[in-house]
């Protein structure tokens, strides 16, 4: 804020005028440098309408550093001249003097002086007139004084070559006054304050307006992994429909359980080292329930509950050996047969969790994901059955427009894929898998032949990757991932509307 | 789930005659509803160009090509006679062709005797004739194809079953499968042009792109499977190579076919397969000549089976697992459109359904309930809701961690996700710890360091989460509740996950009050008052992790649950990270 006084003066010379003040005009008649009146402009501009400034541009002659030398201590001729006493002075006496050179030049031609060359110890410069007129002085301060209209553009250009004169392009304002005129000023409160509100001041004060287009300061804050807010939200899904979440703590799974259990030969190529992480420590599982593992291993080698079996000779040392779970389908197993060993009632069942894969691993895939797995168990469901809940599922992520294509799955029979129609590819898109999962699976867990159970599974990464427009799946898992994108990342109302 | 990729030529065939009937979308279209994946279609041309560049694929083929998905345990469907088979009787347009075993003409069936020495490296083989085959380019082609196929998928690569096949009218019978020490065995292999001795064999295939991936099912073995004609010329050397001397060619007539096995069930099925498939070349189409068997004990056994299997079921069975109302006779008739012959017998509602030789994959009632589901098309069915009426229920442990999540976010931490899979360096000595002492679980078979073991804190997966951000303004505040898995004898398995929370801080100066804060607010949540005994407290410990000093355990109730601290700047060091840090670690099981 400028000057009180200042701002005062500028309002009672606006006030005295009918048209207006340059502002230029105001600082040469107070004496001031222009600036201070451009503060007092600005100034009294912020306060609203109390005046208005209209910018304008003037040319205007300026003293150079070498005519504001020459307006203090006279023109370098003059000084040359006063310097040179009546006895004279030795030239080379003179030229030692800073403006000895150029003013010596200028005083000959103006002959206020002479050079006796033949003078005994070498040239001596004597004056020649009594007194002089210093006019490229007086013409100087002239021009500071801000009269330069009292000389001719002629001597100005004359003083321009010189280099003791400039002319430069002056803005300035063009103060008129404003709707809420008033020679009182009264000052803008930025913000308001306990006092005024304990006072009831602020309804006798004017508030400074906020500038709506800045953004405001971002808030302290921790954030919520986005894969982990997809997962709340399928989470939240599988409960509004009445799915009891499966305990899927246990990353480390039998092959037993993974494989054998679903009804998955041993030779099968996912159970093949390229495929699956094995464990070195602990390498094989050693509890199984007995007679259940039997009825697991003649179904494979034999057959019985109605199928042929594989035929091939099953071995417990490959049901023994330990993995990384690759599909939580294997709990969904432990569960089942857990449920059969007591009166059977349906059950519906669901887990988001990890799953591991020792498989090549690229953009959109690493070697561990999180699966969602849904699981229903009741007396005489059918293949409708397990479309209808589908849709039923799909249709709370948004997505209605669903088809289903015949697949091959160990465990299930009939074994669908799920498709989606992408509205935006113009395509059916595979949006996950599913199945009712075979008789060989479930009748030697012991549950009751006319039970049927249906289930299906989709990653939880594919659709957050597209939700959030990732494209490389290692900026949003795992350590690599790009914090700025978890700051940035919005709710997760819905799971994503399509995959 | 589709395995395999068929190629199927679209020209010079009279079979794809019902293809060319379909639009490319009405062929995508029938392909999705019988359970195959269109993937694309294209040409040998675009294939290299794509792969090798234009210059490459200037002269190759721009035969139309349709690359298909095929369900992996659909053999029936990995090669063009049997993919438009099926297509055919599918849409009603052919009759499912029945498949004969027939006696030669004249003379005795062709015999493949197998020696005791067999037992301990491949012990089953199995024999056919396709006898009178015209074979053209393409069905050549086809032929060679469908036994790489096959070698790759059912045969698991060769190890359980291999294939040989050869012209029959260069050897005469009967053969010997036998076994024998590799530096008795001599011959010229296929494309070879001189004599080789089994031992030499597996040194020139070492450095083979395609063989050298088989060397290793017998490399070990004190005996080399073999197979001799009547004058000693080497058939084959399963599950390497055939030998040169009987090699098929465009000319061949007749086909001597043997597959030798670790699994005698998939030697029958490989061999089934492939003479249903080819036999529609033989001069009597679907017919196979019958080859003898003699086991080491004398007993013998006429090969390929070709077994037609019949099924009863109902047709309630049927519409109450599919949730359709379908008369027996339709339902009849939709099994027999997937090559499953069936007819109403009569009897109630009973279907007699048979499974032909093509069909291993059918190999229970569901199987057949699928394929008339399949006939009856899945997006026909009606979609409905179940009744089954449940409540539903949270798994305590995820309903807590879900709940400190939001609060912990809401204390101003942002959450991590990091992999449960580690290297042993970051779990142990970046941590200043010795693998030794952690009860880590380790991985056999990792590809690369990053999946050595199973992380035992979340500790290094927050600190490598900061080394990727350190461009991010400071302070960094982060946290994660996530499993880690520990060895525990008394689970079934050897191990178990424990649920930890896990929160660093990372700024200029430690922040140990903030962690400390940290820790006092999640009590806090949990309900648990500052004080010894009942409620929590923390008191100094050692931990190589930690600042010396700078370490407190954390006792809920007299019970150990956690550590926090300063950590040590070696650690920070090896985490390639700069500033002073704090970290907190505490077990939330026994918050429960």
């Amino acid at each position: 804020m400028a000057d009180t006084g200042v701002l005062e003066t500028l309002l009672q010379r606006v006030e005295k005028v009918d048209d207006g003040v340059d502002s230029l005009a105001v600082a040469t008649s107070l004496g001031v440098d222009h600036q201070v009146i451009v503060g007092a402009v600005k100034s009294l501009q912020a306060l609203g309408d109390v005046i208005s400034a209209e910018l304008r541009s003037s040319k205007h002659w300026e003293l150079t550093e070498e005519g504001t030398e020459i307006a203090e201590q006279g023109s370098h001729e003059s000084r040359v001249f006063s310097c040179i006493p009546q006895e004279g002075l030795a030239q080379s006496e003179l030229m030692k003097l800073p403006f000895g050179k150029i003013g010596f030049s200028k005083a000959m031609s103006s002959k206020w002086i002479r050079v006796d060359k033949a003078h005994e110890g070498g040239p001596r410069i004597f004056r020649t007139v009594e007194s002089i007129d210093d006019q490229v002085r007086e013409k100087l301060l002239l021009v500071q004084k801000g009269h330069s209209t009292q000389l001719e553009e002629k001597e100005k250009n004359e003083l321009k070559k010189r280099k003791l004169l400039s002319e430069v392009t002056v803005k300035s304002y063009w103060i008129t006054k404003g709707n809420s005129f008033s020679t009182t000023i009264t000052k803008q409160e930025t913000e308001l304050t306990p006092e005024m509100i304990a006072s009831g001041n602020w309804k006798e004060k004017k508030f400074k307006p906020y500038n709506f287009e800045a953004m405001g300061v971002a808030p302290d804050c921790g954030h919520l992994h986005p894969l982990m807010k997809v997962r709340t939200q399928f989470r939240q899904i599988f409960l509004e429909m009445g799915f009891t979440e499966m305990p899927t703590n246990n990353f480390i799974e039998s092959s037993f359980w993974n494989f054998d259990s679903l009804f998955q030969p041993q030779q099968h190529p996912a159970r093949d080292q390229h495929d699956t992480f094995f464990l070195s420590d602990p390498a094989h599982a050693h509890e199984f329930p007995q007679d259940y593992l039997e009825r697991v291993k003649k179904v494979h080698s034999e057959g019985g509950y109605g199928s042929q079996g594989y035929k091939y000779d099953w071995k417990i040392e490959e049901a023994q050996k330990n993995i990384l779970r690759t599909h939580t389908t294997a709990v969904s197993a432990r569960m089942l047969y857990k449920l059969a060993q007591q009166k059977f009632t349906p059950v519906k069942y669901f887990s988001i969790d990890r799953v591991f894969r020792n498989e090549t691993l690229d953009a959109t895939h690493l070697a561990e994901f999180h699966q969602i797995e849904g699981v229903v168990a009741d007396y005489g469901l059918t293949l409708g059955d397990l479309m209808g809940v589908l849709h039923q599922f799909f249709t709370k992520l948004g997505i209605t427009k669903l088809r289903f294509k015949p697949a091959y799955n160990p465990y299930t029979e009939p074994s669908m894929e799920v498709f989606s129609y992408h509205e935006g590819l113009k395509k059916w898109v595979e949006v996950g898998n599913s199945g009712v999962f075979r008789p060989e699976m479930l009748l030697p867990m012991g549950l009751p032949e006319d039970v049927s159970v249906i289930a299906w599974g989709l990653s939880l990464e594919r659709p957050t990757m597209i939700k959030y427009g990732i494209n490389n799946i290692r900026e949003l898992v795992g350590h690599k991932v790009n914090l700025q994108m978890v700051y940035d990342s919005p709710i997760c109302r819905n799971p994503p509307t399509h995959f | 789930m589709a395995g395999n990729t068929a190629f199927v030529t679209g020209a010079n065939t009279f079979q794809i005659e019902m293809l060319k009937k379909h639009t490319d979308e009405e062929f995508d279209e029938l392909c999705f509803e019988f359970g195959l994946e269109l993937d694309e279609i294209t040409s040998e041309k675009e294939i290299i160009s794509r792969e090798q560049g234009d210059t490459k694929a200037s002269g190759a083929s721009d035969v139309i090509l349709y690359k298909i998905d095929v369900p992996a345990n659909r053999y029936d469907l990995l090669c063009l006679e049997g993919l438009v088979r099926g297509l055919q009787v599918f849409k009603n347009k052919l009759e499912v062709p029945r498949y004969k075993r027939v006696s030669p003409l004249s003379g005795e069936p062709q015999k493949l005797i197998i020696t005791k020495e067999t037992e301990a490296v491949r012990p089953h083989a199995v024999a056919a004739v396709l006898r009178n085959i015209t074979f053209t380019q393409e069905r050549y082609d086809s032929f060679i194809e469908l036994q790489e196929k096959l070698h790759q998928n059912i045969c698991r690569k060769r190890s359980l079953v291999a294939i040989g096949t050869h012209d029959l009218d260069t050897i005469s019978g009967p053969f010997t499968y036998t076994a024998k020490r590799p530096g008795d065995i001599s011959f010229k292999p296929l494309n070879q042009t001189k004599e080789y001795t089994a031992t030499q064999l597996m040194s020139l295939y070492k450095t083979d792109s395609h063989l050298r991936h088989y060397l290793h099912i017998i490399e070990d073995k004190p005996l080399y499977p073999v197979i001799y004609d009547s004058n000693g010329v080497v058939l084959s050397m399963p599950p390497i190579i055939n030998g040169d001397h009987s090699k098929i060619s465009l000319k061949t007539k007749n086909v001597f076919i043997e597959c030798t096995a670790t699994d005698q069930t998939k030697a029958k099925t490989v061999l089934d397969m492939m003479v249903t498939m080819f036999s529609e070349y033989c001069a009597q189409p679907f017919t196979v000549e019958e080859a003898e068997v003699v086991y080491p004990d004398g007993k013998t056994c006429i090969y390929p089976e070709l077994a037609y299997r019949k099924e009863k079921l109902s047709g309630k069975f049927i519409n109450q697992k599919v949730g359709i109302n379908e008369s027996t006779e339709k339902i009849a008739h939709l099994l027999t459109r997937m090559c499953l012959l069936s007819q109403a017998t009569g009897a109630g509602d009973e279907i007699e359904v048979e499974i032909p030789p093509t069909r291993s994959d059918i190999i229970h009632a569901c199987d057949i309930m699928e394929d008339a589901a399949i006939a009856y098309g899945f997006n026909n069915i009606t979609r409905t809701t179940p009744r089954t009426y449940t409540v539903a229920n949270q798994f305590p442990l995820n309903k807590l961690t879900e709940l400190l999540r939001q609060d912990l976010a809401a204390a101003g931490f942002t959450e991590a996700l990091n992999f449960a899979l580690c290297s042993q360096e970051d779990i142990a000595e970046k941590l200043g710890k010795k693998i030794s002492e952690m009860r880590a679980v380790h991985i056999s078979n990792p590809k690369t360091a990053e999946f050595q073991v199973a992380r035992t804190t979340l500790l290094p997966g927050l600190l490598k989460t900061i080394a990727a951000n350190r461009k991010m303004p400071l302070p960094l505040k982060l946290f994660e509740i996530s499993d880690v898995v520990l060895k525990d004898e008394t689970k079934d398995v050897g191990a178990r996950n424990s649920r930890r929370f896990c929160a660093v801080y990372y700024n200029k100066s430690p922040g140990f009050e903030v962690i400390h804060g940290l820790l006092d607010r999640t009590m806090q949540l949990l309900e648990v008052k500052p004080a010894r005994g009942e409620g929590y407290h923390i008191q100094t410990a050692d931990d190589s992790t930690f600042f010396p000093g700078r370490c407190a355990d954390i006792f809920v109730r007299g019970k150990n649950v956690g550590r926090l601290g300063v950590l040590h700047p070696d650690v920070i060091n090896r985490f390639e990270l700069t500033m002073p840090c704090s970290a907190l670690e505490m077990d939330i099981e026994p918050f429960l």
